[in-house]
């Protein structure tokens, strides 16, 4: 597939996609056309054009490719542009899985040239590919079999930047991460899984090369209200919020709005919170702060000695899913997921939906034991490895893995935000809370608050977020900074930095295009209506209640009605279904 | 959907910015509801099917704002206010030729909100109408902070004026002048308070009193009262007269992120608890406060221009320090300027608004308001010979 570029000067993009087949050890270079990139942006837009012909592949085909893209504001000084999107067929789910992911890898990516790299082929033994700018070349790496994150960072080196997989990924673990160095992982949907069919251990990138901007003063203006607008934000800068705690400033508002998963969904509210919050990490591990290259607002954190500090979902799962009061352990369980290479998310939910198939508590040592068989694929970790969904269902109690088309939900209790419920079941990826974020208005307050009680006007909402965060995902920029900033400071910097004169709506519909076209690919794997739906808890028990706020059981007409409404704002069947007339109409057919 | 939609029309007649019946609002999920019937909805419903919103706003701005919008959109398409709330969130506002799609929908593809001259302001929400409510009432208040600024500026200038602006600005002052000096309902709820409650019905009445005085235009504004160790502060975006249910504790010691959805001006609240003995303080968006922060003779200030972030001079009005912040965090933060400047009863922030303080509780912060607004707004007439 070799296109014809236009002789005309890009800004933004660099005009060109690494291929390489790691069957027969070459590479080609993609000139996709101009008109391809105004469709469908970058990053996430552009990585799903091009895993759409093999959507009904196996995930494990040689064919099957390995998406890693940048988008056109990356490498430019535009704020939180240093992040990416890798992505394939999910082995967990069986739908798109992609995921954002942030570090230094897609910056390098731009610099060596390349708006994106795609992957196919199986290599007969493990190795490596190696970029610097230009230069490609595919290397033995056999001997690095097995290894942990930490050793295989060290042999690398800390020049450039690093996509590599663990000992869980080469074990068949089904939500294995990709980690981008050491504190940066992909790991919904298990993509690592994917890279090590491709017998891919790691893929280094290291560039040199500047992105050409199209005006750059029109693009400080534009970073200039968008940095105004951050430092407005108290999530995002003011002293309770991300920049000073890490995600994990979420964890005391999930605890007093009695959402907080406990004992694997069965209750909402977990009595040892307020014991491991967000400052207590802080008192204990002295953390510092750090992110991705090129973002003022640095919400990972570390420890004083460098280990990264869990994100609120990490720290959630590994607490109150799982009746867990040992801060310790949450650490421990982080570093060994990291380590291995497996989705926290994912992990902890298996374990708890284990815990509650096998109606016990499990100890500090039990998790923790039960992370490394997983990850070394022994004992009851040959079962657990498949997720909570396939773990169940041997077990013949599928109600009880807590996922939607097989993706755990992160820890957010969906009888505490309506929004989050009809989201959770439309995510293309499964269970994701990142697709549409309601939490942002529904208990954050941004850009305005809405009756999280409520499924009226959600619909729509839920619509118009996916659309947006697509948007943002194939900018690339972080979906954080739009807790403050929309798509009208940003269609200035994406006009700025293309040269494309684009509107915050002209950005929508291209987000409505990138997201109809997963629902495509979905629907050509099967997925419908039946696929859109909630695990039978969520309708039937009630979440832990204080004298000021119910959690009820999820009403299941209304969830019909706002799915069935949903379906009408996405121009869909009543079945979910894409239809003819507004594929066409969004020029995918 | 029509719940709100109802709520928000309702709203923006009961802050005197719409006359009743004006304002027409839609809301959309997979079917549209409008708050009242009108001609309006056909020119409404096309902007909506071209763009991704799920909330539109029309209506006349009830007198002096229609005049004042008027007079502001003569010979120009896009209006540029500096106050800090355009200068924040609205970035400027443009002008459509006319109330018709073609003229609105390339606007509203690039910005919030766009005024029709004669015919009124139209804004969208793509979460809440409340969204299109709160960007209507900051059109109202940017207006109407840009008009009587400019007007100073203009006879100081000895520029020439036509009648019809003389006569604008005397309705502004006289109504205005009327409303405030009428204004005669004060806090009753005293302190010190002893308990959660008490200090939750205290914020929620001096919360309502602040918007009914119209200290502040929609919800603009936080208020804050210190129990022990703790703040309790209004939430973010929470509506002055509906408090109730959003006021956030947060200990002082920082151990609990609970309040992380608690106002931008948590950390300026805190500040000033720490380094004084008040326990309140209240904080709204007073107009002539605004208007006096940002009228400056030093016309050569090497800062002019960049008042909102620097100012070379000490100014006051009276006894109030007027200082320069930008909303929120960082250097040049109102959270790292004010706390310094608001050691007495209040301190405006350049073209942003007023904070003040209460020893125990709300009765002398929201007195001192309406107070220091008062003498800004009597500066004001001095300053421009009103007779």
């Amino acid at each position: 597939m070799i296109h014809i570029m236009s002789t005309s000067k890009l800004y933004g993009w660099t005009g060109r996609i690494l291929s390489v087949n790691l069957s027969d050890r070459t590479h080609t270079v993609i000139n996709p056309p101009i008109e391809l990139y105004k469709k469908f942006i970058g990053g996430k837009g552009l990585a799903g054009h091009y895993l759409r012909p093999h959507i009904m592949e196996s995930w494990d085909s040689p064919t099957m490719p390995l998406l890693f893209f940048t988008g056109p504001l990356v490498n430019t000084p535009s704020p939180t542009s240093g992040r990416m999107t890798i992505m394939s067929r999910s082995p967990l789910t069986g739908t798109v899985g992609d995921t954002s992911v942030g570090g230094k890898l897609g910056i390098h990516i731009k610099k060596a040239g390349w708006d994106g790299i795609i992957i196919t082929g199986r290599s007969d033994t493990l190795c490596s590919i190696k970029i610097t700018d230009d230069k490609v070349s595919i290397n033995d790496a056999a001997h690095l079999a097995g290894m942990e994150l930490t050793p295989c960072l060290n042999y690398i080196g800390a020049e450039g930047a690093a996509a590599l997989i663990g000992p869980a990924a080469e074990n068949g673990v089904l939500f294995s991460t990709i980690a981008v160095g050491s504190h940066f992982f992909a790991g919904r949907g298990g993509p690592g899984l994917v890279m090590a069919s491709k017998n891919l251990k790691y893929m280094h990138v290291h560039g040199t090369g500047k992105t050409a901007v199209h005006d750059m003063d029109e693009l400080k203006k534009a970073r200039e209200e968008i940095f105004r607008l951050a430092s407005a934000s108290p999530i995002l800068r003011g002293e309770l919020g991300i920049a000073e705690f890490g995600t994990g400033a979420l964890f005391d508002l999930m605890h007093s709005r009695r959402m907080m998963p406990t004992k694997n969904f069965t209750r909402t509210h977990f009595p040892s919170a307020p014991d491991m919050n967000a400052w207590h990490y802080r008192e204990k591990y002295k953390t510092k702060k750090t992110g991705c290259a090129g973002c003022h607002i640095l919400c990972k954190k570390s420890s004083a000695n460098g280990s990264p500090i869990p994100e609120f979902e990490t720290m959630s799962h590994f607490s109150a899913l799982l009746e867990n009061n040992n801060l310790d352990l949450v650490m421990e369980a982080n570093s060994l997921c990291n380590e291995l290479g497996m989705d926290t998310i994912t992990a902890a939910a298996t374990l708890a939906c284990y815990a509650e198939i096998y109606d016990e508590k499990l100890a500090p040592g039990q998790i923790t034991g039960l992370l490394r068989d997983i990850a070394c694929s022994e004992g009851i970790g040959t079962e657990l490895k498949l997720g909570s969904r396939l773990f169940a269902e041997l077990m013949e109690q599928p109600e009880l893995s807590m996922s939607v088309k097989g993706l755990e939900m992160s820890a957010y209790d969906p009888r505490g935000a309506y929004g989050m419920a009809l989201a959770y079941a439309t995510s293309t990826r499964g269970a994701c809370h990142l697709r549409a974020y309601p939490i942002s208005h529904e208990i954050l307050r941004k850009p305005v608050a809405t009756d999280r009680f409520s499924f009226s006007g959600k619909a729509r909402i839920i619509k118009l977020s996916e659309d947006m965060n697509a948007v943002i995902d194939s900018l690339t920029a972080c979906k954080f900074i739009f807790f403050a900033a929309s798509l009208e400071e940003y269609s200035r910097a994406y006009s700025a930095v293309t040269g494309t004169a684009s509107t915050a709506q002209d950005l929508m519909e291209a987000g409505e295009r990138i997201y109809y076209q997963e629902r495509m690919m979905n629907a050509e794997n099967g997925f419908s209506i039946d696929d859109d739906m909630l695990p039978p808890r969520f309708f039937n028990e009630a979440g832990s209640s204080s004298k000021d706020i119910a959690i009820s059981p999820l009403s299941r007409d209304d969830f019909k009605q706002a799915l069935l409404n949903y379906y009408r704002v996405r121009g869909l069947s009543e079945t979910g279904m894409p239809t003819e007339k507004k594929s066409r109409e969004l020029g995918l057919k | 959907m029509k719940e709100l939609v109802d709520k928000y029309a309702g709203k923006l007649a009961l802050h005197g910015i719409c006359d009743d019946n004006e304002p027409i609002i839609g809301g959309l999920d997979a079917d549209i509801v409008w708050s009242r019937d009108g001609s309006e909805q056909q020119v409404l419903t096309d902007i909506m099917d071209n763009l991704n919103i799920n909330s539109i706003l029309f209506s006349k701005p009830a007198e002096p704002f229609l005049s004042i919008m008027d007079i502001l959109s003569r010979d120009t398409d896009t209006i540029y206010p500096e106050d800090s709330e355009t200068r924040t969130f609205l970035h400027d506002i443009p002008v459509a030729g006319a109330f018709e799609p073609e003229k609105i929908i390339p606007i509203l593809k690039r910005r919030k909100t766009a005024v029709v001259p004669g015919r009124g302001i139209i804004s969208f929400g793509t979460v809440s109408p409340e969204q299109a409510f709160v960007t209507y009432s900051s059109v109202c208040f940017s207006l109407y902070v840009k008009f009587l600024t400019d007007y100073y500026y203009s006879i100081k200038a000895g520029k020439t004026l036509d009648s019809h602006y003389h006569e604008v600005v005397r309705d502004c002052i006289d109504s205005y002048g009327s409303f405030i000096h009428e204004f005669s309902s004060y806090p009753v709820c005293t302190g010190p308070f002893h308990n959660e409650e008490e200090v939750a019905a205290a914020m929620s009445e001096a919360g309502r009193l602040t918007v009914s005085s119209r200290m502040v235009d929609s919800f603009f504004g936080n208020i804050s009262c210190r129990l022990g160790d703790t703040v309790y502060i209004s939430q973010t975006g929470s509506s002055l007269d509906e408090l109730e249910g959003h006021i956030d504790p947060c200990p002082m010691d920082g151990s609990s992120s609970a309040a992380v959805t608690a106002s931008s001006e948590l950390s300026a609240h805190k500040s000033v608890y720490q380094g004084t003995g008040y326990r309140a303080i209240l904080h709204g968006h007073p107009k002539f406060s605004v208007i006096q922060s940002m009228i400056c003779d030093d016309l050569d200030c090497a800062n002019r221009g960049l008042c909102f972030k620097k100012c070379s001079r000490g100014r006051h009005i009276a006894d109030v320090p007027i200082v320069p912040g930008e909303v929120g965090t960082g250097p040049t933060g109102i959270s790292t300027t004010l706390p310094p400047a608001l050691s007495g009863r209040g301190a405006i922030v350049w073209g942003h608004g007023l904070f003040t303080t209460g020893k125990d509780d709300f009765t002398d912060a929201f007195a001192s308001l309406l107070d220091i607004e008062k003498t800004c707004f009597e500066q004001y007439c001095s300053f421009i010979n009103y007779r």
